[in-house]
């Protein structure tokens, strides 16, 4: 093993990283946020108390730059101004160098408000009570695609299935709580931290303070999954504030309690479909609507939104198709970025939808799968011709047998109904658009990396991704190394701090590797034929759209990601019939991400994503209670996977190189947590004989299910029979 | 209070409130901040200590209770061949992802070989079940307890 390799990650294994928490600053003090208590209404009054000598507190009317943070429309405040719309949003930043101190004051300031009745569902937000909280109607993005005649499409259904399956919230758990630190270095103001995307914070820090002697540096960061895409620049808007004036560090680290209840989650989703199947079986017609609700302020929910539309048939060619996506504003925490960006549901929606077809109609899930996916020959849902070769068949065969799916899914239906522990098996098939959405990467990111090569042939990348856990720091030196056939030694890779690194772009959508890599790949390429021996050199690249990448982003038309990746999952379980515990004995994941560049780092990716979506199937309950914040509170109620439940995972690769990634790859990071959780559901549908239609699956919902009426979530209309009925 | 107590073999004294947590005391008073803070509330096991060679959460445990103790940290275990040992076992795995677990991991790796030169899968799992990870999905820090336990053959 090369002896980097080998110490790649080596500050964090001895634990000498200095995550933000751990740094030391000299004349350091505490922020703490003052937060909302009402779900929305206006602030009529703040009272604050007298505050100490060297204690500070900071509001909207200190913000010398613009009080909107510009993460995709320039909407959530800093500072809450003139009103609140979800509690827990910052009115108040207090400042100081006794953390008890600063919780006494806390307790101390009293907002009055003028309260609004607040809506926490999309239902409650389309109701309108007391008005809009956004705009004239509560609705923050709407979207449809039309593929096909939907009409002429169930014209041949003899069969209409209808059915609701719903996807709860998610919390991103990373194992390092949001933090960053503010402080003053030669006239800039400073701000460091756990992110994903210091350019978010640059540009938000820019819009508050009104002025660009700034600088963000990316600390080591302990996780992010997304979370850490829009919630730094939350935390750094008030900071930058406070900082710009006092001249001295100031740091703001959440208490767990605090990022569990207020950060950003996963967006939960309600997805009816409408499916018109005709005499062969065949899916005809699929009429699909959605809501997200996007909580408070709009946020990446349009993005997210995006890619839930173009994606929403997953991997099936169906000839005639409506989709109508609607991201709704409601008063509570917003919601953003979490690893998958509106796949996890939709993969997990049309996967079950999909089973439970095939279960009305006698079939078995696979084979009703099998028969409707894409082909080379199919054109997408968005109109475009599908780039390259398609390899789901193989990653179906390749799971299929490394499982013995179809043996065990055989055994398991024929074992006895009334055994105190019963088993199943289930698959998923699934996708991931890599990369920001439509031809977003040209026309809004356009991502530039740099090379640099000393005299002493040392080559340093610049780019501004940032290693967050997945390995992209040692996956971007191998591909600089690779094409310079140097040793991995031999490049360096930068801090990530806006005064060195270029903009390549936010850490997010799948994008680092296919598009930031390949980017670096052709830096390096220039670079080895530009080489001068003892020369200093300096080598940017811009990203190029690939020729066939053609986009509409006012119709939503022709190539919705510039690649995709896809992936089969197969989980079995065996749950046990007196407390209905389920036990997850197996899970495995094939997948096609182009072709690996480091496939231990990839695994790492694999075993990650699965986990994370084997706890959202199974475990991960967030739920808003009565009074519109999470009824689980902490680590002892939001229940993540521990070691001991979940497998070790069996994954493969289908080799499938993509000519416009580096050394052949796509993206994979997202993909990996696309699929897991509709692959468990199915296998504990098979193991109790009860379909789901929610996620998470856990002992308390499957008694419930079990012992209320058991009946289907799908409704199923014969035609012919409402026809004889006319 | 004045507590005293050993740190990583070498006595030490603190003059603190004997409720404030071990975590902090270590992470304030003593500059040691490879134990994390991850919740403060025993769940995650990131502030993952030894005590007298238990494993420990040091989040919950009020300073006052560690008086005449032993406490190792991983500052002190990375300056031994056995910590070494699993350190280099967890990086050889790709065990690391964002890192903000490991120290925790690296020492409950190092208590479980200590009590199973040879352990199997699910002694591997139990003894990790209270340190959580959000990134590796675990299977790369179980198979570090094998490399250890290879590689360190007639250490543990």
């Amino acid at each position: 093993m090369d002896t980097v390799d080998a110490r790649f990650k080596w500050l964090e294994a001895n634990g000498e990283a200095q995550y933000i928490a751990d740094r030391h600053y000299d004349g350091l003090l505490e922020g703490r946020f003052y937060r909302s208590t009402c779900s929305r209404g206006y602030i009529k009054a703040v009272n604050v108390p007298e505050l100490p000598d060297g204690y500070y507190l900071f509001s909207a009317k200190d913000v010398p730059g613009t009080n909107r943070l510009p993460i995709v429309v320039p909407d959530w405040p800093a500072f809450a101004d003139t009103e609140v719309r979800y509690i827990g949003q910052v009115i108040l930043l207090l400042v100081g160098p006794d953390p008890l101190v600063l919780e006494q004051l806390l307790t101390q300031v009293s907002v009055e408000y003028e309260p609004l009745t607040p809506a926490y569902t999309v239902a409650q937000s389309k109701a309108l009570v007391d008005g809009a909280i956004h705009n004239q109607d509560n609705l923050f993005d709407a979207h449809q695609i039309d593929k096909g005649d939907i009409e002429a499409g169930f014209a041949q259904a003899v069969t209409i299935f209808e059915e609701t399956v719903t996807t709860g919230y998610q919390e991103h758990l990373y194992l390092e709580t949001q933090g960053c630190v503010g402080y003053v270095a030669d006239s800039k103001v400073v701000i460091e931290g756990s992110m994903q995307c210091p350019w978010y914070v640059y540009h938000c820090m820019s819009t508050v303070l009104g002025h660009q002697h700034i600088r963000v540096i990316q600390a080591p960061t302990g996780g992010g999954f997304g979370g850490k895409e829009d919630y730094p620049n939350i935390i750094a808007g008030p900071l930058a504030v406070a900082v710009n004036q006092l001249r001295q560090p100031i740091r703001v680290v959440l208490e767990r309690r605090e990022d569990i209840a207020f950060t950003s989650k996963r967006h939960p989703v309600e997805f009816h479909y409408r499916t018109g199947v005709d005499k062969h079986g065949q899916i005809v017609a699929m009429d699909i609507k959605f809501d997200l609700n996007s909580g408070a302020y709009f946020s990446l929910s349009g993005i997210v939104l995006q890619r839930a539309i173009t994606t929403a048939t997953n991997v099936y060619d169906i000839a005639n198709v409506r989709i109508q996506g609607q991201a709704w504003c409601t008063n509570t925490v917003p919601t953003g970025a979490f690893r998958g960006f509106g796949s996890p549901q939709t993969c997990f929606c049309i996967e079950s939808h999909m089973n439970h077809i095939a279960q009305q109609l006698g079939q078995a899930p696979l084979a009703f799968k099998q028969a409707h996916l894409l082909t080379n020959q199919s054109t997408t849902l968005t109109g475009a011709s599908i780039f390259g070769e398609l390899v789901i068949t193989d990653l179906i065969e390749q799971s299929v047998s490394a499982s013995q799916y179809l043996a065990k899914r055989a055994a398991y239906a024929a074992q006895s109904s009334q055994g105190a522990y019963r088993k199943g098996i289930g698959i998923s098939i699934f996708q991931h658009g890599c990369g920001f959405a439509g031809d977003l990467e040209d026309t809004l990111v356009k991502a530039k990396v740099r090379l640099i090569k000393d005299q002493n042939e040392q080559v340093t990348i610049l780019v501004s991704n940032t290693d967050i856990g997945q390995g992209l720091v040692l996956t971007f030196r191998q591909i600089v190394a690779d094409t310079l056939a140097l040793p991995l030694s031999q490049v360096d890779i930068s801090v990530v701090d806006t005064d060195s690194v270029p903009d390549s772009g936010p850490t997010v959508a799948s994008r680092s590797i296919v598009i930031v890599g390949y980017i670096l790949e052709q830096a390096a390429l220039a670079l080895k034929q530009q080489w001068q021996v003892g020369e200093y050199q300096e080598i940017e690249q811009d990203y190029q759209k690939p020729s066939y990448h053609q986009w509409d982003q006012i119709n939503y038309q022709g190539n919705a990601y510039q690649s995709t990746s896809y992936g089969v999952n197969v989980v079995e379980v065996e749950v046990d019939m007196a407390s209905y515990e389920v036990k997850i004995n197996d899970a495995w994941g094939c997948y096609d991400i182009g072709h690996v560049i480091n496939e231990q780092i990839f695994n790492g990716q694999i075993d990650g994503g699965m986990v994370q979506a084997l706890g959202y199937g199974a475990m991960e309950k967030l739920e808003l209670n009565g009074e519109g914040v999470f009824a689980q509170k902490s680590m002892a109620d939001y229940m993540v996977p521990t070691s001991l439940d979940v497998p070790r995972i069996q994954r493969s690769l289908v080799d499938n190189p993509y000519p416009y990634g580096p050394q052949g790859a796509k993206g994979g990071g997202e993909l990996t947590h696309n699929g897991a959780a509709s692959a468990f559901v199915a296998a504990v549908e098979q193991a109790v004989g009860q379909a789901f239609n929610r996620i998470p699956v856990t002992p308390e919902v499957i008694a419930q299910t079990l012992t209320n009426e058991p009946q289907a979530n799908i409704k199923r209309i014969d035609v012919a029979e409402v026809t004889n009925e006319n | 209070m004045k507590i005293e107590f050993t740190l990583n073999q070498q006595p030490i004294a603190v003059d603190v409130d004997p409720m404030q947590t071990l975590l902090m005391t270590l992470r304030q008073d003593c500059g040691l901040t490879a134990s994390k803070e991850g919740c403060n509330e025993g769940e995650c096991g990131a502030c993952s200590v030894l005590v007298n060679g238990q494993l420990v959460n040091a989040c919950l445990l009020p300073i006052a209770q560690v008086s005449g103790n032993h406490v190792q940290t991983l500052e002190g275990l990375r300056q031994t061949e056995k910590g070494q040992c699993v350190i280099n076992a967890l990086l050889e795995a790709k065990g690391v992802q964002c890192g903000f677990c490991s120290p925790g991991m690296v020492l409950a790796l190092y208590v479980l070989l200590e009590q199973h030169p040879q352990p199997t899968e699910q002694q591997v799992r139990t003894a990790l079940s209270g340190n959580l990870c959000r990134c590796t999905g675990y299977s790369m820090i179980v198979d570090a307890a094998f490399i250890a336990a290879t590689k360190g053959a007639g250490l543990w």
